[in-house]
């Protein structure tokens, strides 16, 4: 499986070190909360819901450089719209590489 | 040019704002985690160009757009791309970034804001306080003529090459002189009490030394200025 990396970031930062931990900061303090958000609402199967959170998790899926992982949120929040839950457990596994990517950061 | 980013991701406005520092004339005045905030602020203040998130929760981007009457420039952020054929009915959308956002892709979005503000600025030449008509003043606004009731104008600000028109219910920026309006105003209303600004004289609250309270503004009185302003007062 591909693994998070911070290409994009140094695209951003260009070698600006207090700009790249400002916005690992902002990514870690909001991915845990996105990720609740999800498992919530995926749990009582409010899809519409879950496909509203996938669509802004799938933002943080791109800028860890996860290209491949990104194509499949999109088919997973296109899934949840039509009403089935198709690539939930592969969508939920990306969600796992990037609490541990973010963790040992 | 002074702008602000809506977006409900902190992620997102990290990472535009980081973008805008890198072009040295944008001037990140605020960002707003919802529109409705962004509203309020509007209300209260001029801005050139707004970059909006278009996918946020109970109000959406174009949610805002439409509540907007003279909406500034626009330039939609997100991360669906099936969004650009509806954003480009807007005229005041200028482009359409798709996240994650790059360097290169920004620049050049910037480049179509500056240049739809020089479309804006040559259009109509140098007039753009077109004409009054009894109580009305018609402003040439991103290439529309804007009425404005003159008696609801309470001050007028000259800011470099713009005016900033004051009304009770809106602000408006233009591309024109203060000596320009200053003769499409009638005189037994407005006075010039600075050179960078004209009050209505009906709105004045207090007067104190060098200003005048309006609203809530304070407002410089020029030393040359003042007499005039001292022989309109129905003193006591």
């Amino acid at each position: 499986m591909e693994q998070p990396n911070k290409s994009y970031i140094y695209s951003l930062s260009e070698g600006d070190k207090t700009f790249e931990k400002k916005l690992i900061d902002i990514i870690q303090k909001e991915f845990p909360q996105e990720k609740k958000t999800y498992y919530d609402s995926i749990t009582v199967g409010d899809y519409k819901k879950t496909a509203e959170i996938v669509h802004k998790l799938k933002h943080k899926i791109s800028i860890l450089g996860l290209e491949k992982s990104y194509e499949d949120a999109i088919a997973f929040e296109n899934n949840l719209l039509d009403g089935n839950n198709k690539l939930q457990h592969k969508f939920e596994s990306i969600l796992t590489t990037i609490t541990n990517y973010l963790y040992q950061l | 040019m002074n702008c602000i980013i809506i977006d409900d991701e902190a992620t997102a406005r990290a990472i535009i704002g980081r973008l805008c520092s890198n072009v040295n004339y944008l001037n990140v005045k605020e960002e707003f985690p919802n529109a409705i905030q962004a509203i309020k602020y509007l209300n209260q203040n001029n801005i050139d160009l707004i970059f909006l998130d278009i996918h946020m929760p109970d109000f959406t981007g174009f949610d805002f757009i439409e509540t907007l009457k003279n909406p500034p420039k626009i330039i939609l952020t997100t991360s669906d791309a099936n969004f650009a054929i509806q954003a480009f009915e807007y005229d005041c959308i200028v482009d359409y970034l798709v996240k994650p956002i790059t360097p290169d892709r920004f620049q050049k979005a910037i480049k179509k804001a500056e240049a739809k503000s020089s479309i804006v600025v040559s259009s109509s030449s140098s007039e753009k306080i077109e004409t009054t008509s009894g109580n009305d003043l018609y402003v040439n606004i991103d290439r529309r003529l804007i009425k404005i009731d003159i008696p609801s104008i309470y001050l007028i600000e000259a800011k470099g090459d713009y005016i900033h028109i004051k009304t009770e219910d809106k602000n408006y920026t233009v591309h024109s002189t203060l000596k320009k309006i200053e003769n499409k105003l009638p005189e037994s209303i407005f006075l010039k009490v600075h050179r960078s600004f004209i009050i209505n004289f009906n709105k004045i609250i207090d007067i104190e030394d060098n200003s005048v309270l309006i609203k809530r503004d304070v407002i410089p009185v020029s030393r040359s200025n003042r007499p005039e302003l001292m022989k309109r007062l129905n003193l006591l």
